[in-house]
């Protein structure tokens, strides 16, 4: 996942460099940072914040239908 | 006041831009943790009223407004036709009252049936935010361009999540949990619908056909991820849309059963003889603002090419099963076939796009149109070479690359539930458990708007729409205006025996230039209807 991660940041700056005057903010340097941190790091955050049965919660996930 | 001469279409741009008057509907799958047997359709009152109440409190005034149902036309068809009432499947007949009413509601809260109980709400934002079927839904206000589209798409999302936030602090309320995505993962979809206002003089069948192919294709760009094959989930899997496997039909009036990717539902909220309403039903709904951007850009920059004679027509041989096909695959390396026989991958079919519309945009294009250009560019290059590396812009992306993280490291199957939970908590909305907003939060996606102005956009409507007209009668007149819908506003009066209707047909007037100045002025709604009336058109918004 690691080299996904470099990818990931080598595609970003390539996107900079071309970046033409426009409205639309462009990614800030905390982001560009924060790209930088393991994927360890992000599962452990997500594993704090997923619903604890997994089984159980997908299961009751039922919606009755839309457009 | 000064309109421009009665009957002049207002104009956004000449030539082929993104710039069109468009908008974005949600219906947010909704539930109740604490309560597995609620009906979906009471807790989605639940979300509309708890809304209401947060208004009440923080402004002090509310219009409980009623929708106002006498424009709508759900069942006339853009091609030439309208559907027999009786032929219709109940979920069509949109211009009736929900199936379980107010008062029945109200009942199974064990209130008195009289207790007032909102289906429906029109916003300060010119949104409105009402019970749809089984599912609380967000209808944005008129925008003129992409950008802002994603800025009241994700006001909507501020929205919910309000409401949700309210009624978890209400004292005797389980908390109820809104997912911006599409599907249970059972056998039922529910929509995200695009409208774009199109004139009516380009015909029906030339969108259509140029339009299915894009569609079948742009969800590379745009799709939401879904865990699961199938529309039942009977396999395991990962695919790029949400939407796709509910797709059963090339061009149709449905949108609950046998969807199509063409919907024809011809309402155009709006001056009949001059614009339809394209009300696409194909797409999935973003939490990435990229995804989001892109999908309402290059759709709007498409049928720009259609009105300008420009656009490609790459026949697809089957494009219902061409739409499964190249979803299930998110190597993006599966071959669709034309109807001349050749084979080409989704990337292929948006490159066709891109190419034409980047030949038919001249150098000094707007600002937004190159941008949009800029991106879908890149990001088909970006595809083309390695899907992963667009985690920070694309929603399927972005999902499958948190998917495959866990697969990795805790060696989980495709139809492992720990899989399916965080398909599901990707578009949990809450910003501390929805894992979007965890990545948003972490900088590994990239934002287009800000926070403060998404919270604005929350409660202030579009300058350059009929939704400023709209919005601005509602938060000055919260207690005259007793009825509305995208084109009328209703006021009622106590020196008039009858209501009031102003039609605002036009989307592009009852913008701030040719308003503002008439609520600063009106001493009070008998005068504003007053100086409205008296101007140069008056059934119509100035």
């Amino acid at each position: 996942m690691a080299t996904q991660d470099h990818k990931s940041t080598a595609a970003r700056t390539e996107d900079q460099d071309d970046a033409q005057p426009e409205p639309l903010p462009a990614p800030t340097g905390a982001q560009e940072s924060a790209k930088t941190e393991g994927v360890d790091d992000l599962l452990d955050e997500i594993d704090g914040v997923l619903e604890s049965n997994a089984e159980e919660f997908v299961r009751g996930f039922v919606q009755k239908g839309g457009q | 006041m000064s309109a421009g001469a009665p009957g002049s279409s207002p104009q956004l741009a000449s030539g082929v831009t993104v710039h069109r008057v468009m908008g974005t509907e949600t219906e947010y799958g909704i539930i109740a943790p604490g309560l597995p047997s609620a009906n979906p359709t009471l807790l989605s009152s639940q979300v509309v009223n708890a809304y209401a109440a947060t208004l009440r409190e923080g402004l002090g005034n509310l219009a409980g407004t009623r929708w106002d149902y006498t424009d709508e036309a759900p069942l006339a068809d853009a091609r030439g036709w309208r559907l027999d009432r009786a032929a219709a499947h109940p979920s069509q007949l949109t211009d009736e009252a929900p199936v379980l009413s107010a008062q029945e509601i109200a009942r199974e809260r064990g209130e008195p049936a009289d207790a007032a109980v909102l289906m429906n709400l029109v916003l300060n934002n010119g949104a409105r935010l009402y019970v749809d079927h089984a599912h609380p839904e967000y209808s944005s206000p008129e925008v003129t361009n992409p950008h802002d589209a994603v800025l009241w798409d994700r006001a909507g999302d501020h929205v919910a999540l309000t409401a949700m936030q309210r009624i978890a602090s209400t004292p005797g309320f389980s908390p109820v949990h809104l997912y911006k995505n599409n599907t249970d993962n059972k056998s039922v979809s529910y929509g995200s619908h695009e409208n774009y206002l199109v004139p009516r003089r380009v015909p029906f069948g030339q969108l259509a056909a140029s339009l299915i192919p894009f569609f079948v294709s742009r969800q590379v760009l745009c799709g939401s991820g879904r865990v699961g094959i199938g529309a039942a989930n009977q396999a395991p899997g990962f695919q790029i849309s949400q939407r796709a496997d509910f797709f059963e039909n090339e061009i149709g009036l449905e949108t609950t059963v046998r969807r199509p990717i063409i919907n024809t539902r011809d309402e155009p909220h709006a001056v009949a003889e001059k614009y339809r309403r394209l009300h696409v039903i194909i797409g999935d709904a973003n939490l990435s603002e990229v995804s989001n951007y892109l999908k309402l850009g290059t759709t709007s920059l498409v049928l720009s090419l259609i009105e300008h004679g420009l656009a490609p027509l790459p026949e697809l041989a089957d494009p219902v099963r061409a739409l499964q096909s190249i979803s299930h695959d998110p190597s993006l390396r599966t071959t669709v076939e034309l109807a001349d026989g050749r084979r080409v991958t989704g990337l292929d079919l948006q490159t066709i796009y891109f190419s034409a519309a980047a030949r038919a945009c001249t150098a000094d294009a707007d600002p937004q149109t190159a941008d949009v250009l800029r991106r879908w560019e890149g990001l088909i290059g970006i595809l083309e070479n390695d899907p992963m590396a667009a985690a920070g812009q694309i929603d399927w992306v972005a999902k499958l690359k948190v998917l495959q993280a866990y697969r990795d490291r805790d060696s989980l199957e495709w139809n492992d539930a720990r899989l399916g939970l965080i398909d599901l908590q990707y578009a949990d909305l809450r910003p501390d458990r929805g894992i979007y907003h965890r990545l948003a939060r972490r900088g590994e996606v990239e934002l287009l708007v800000a926070q403060a102005d998404v919270e604005r956009a929350a409660v202030e409507p579009p300058r350059d729409t009929r939704a400023f007209f709209r919005g601005k009668c509602i938060s000055t007149f919260p207690a005259q205006v007793v009825g509305a819908s995208w084109d009328s506003i209703i006021f009622e009066l106590p020196s008039q025996e009858r209501l009031q209707r102003i039609q605002t047909r036009e989307p592009l007037r009852g913008t701030a230039a040719l308003t503002e100045q008439l609520f600063e002025q009106a001493a009070d709604a008998e005068d504003f209807l007053a100086r409205l009336m008296s101007g140069p058109e008056p059934p119509m918004a100035p």
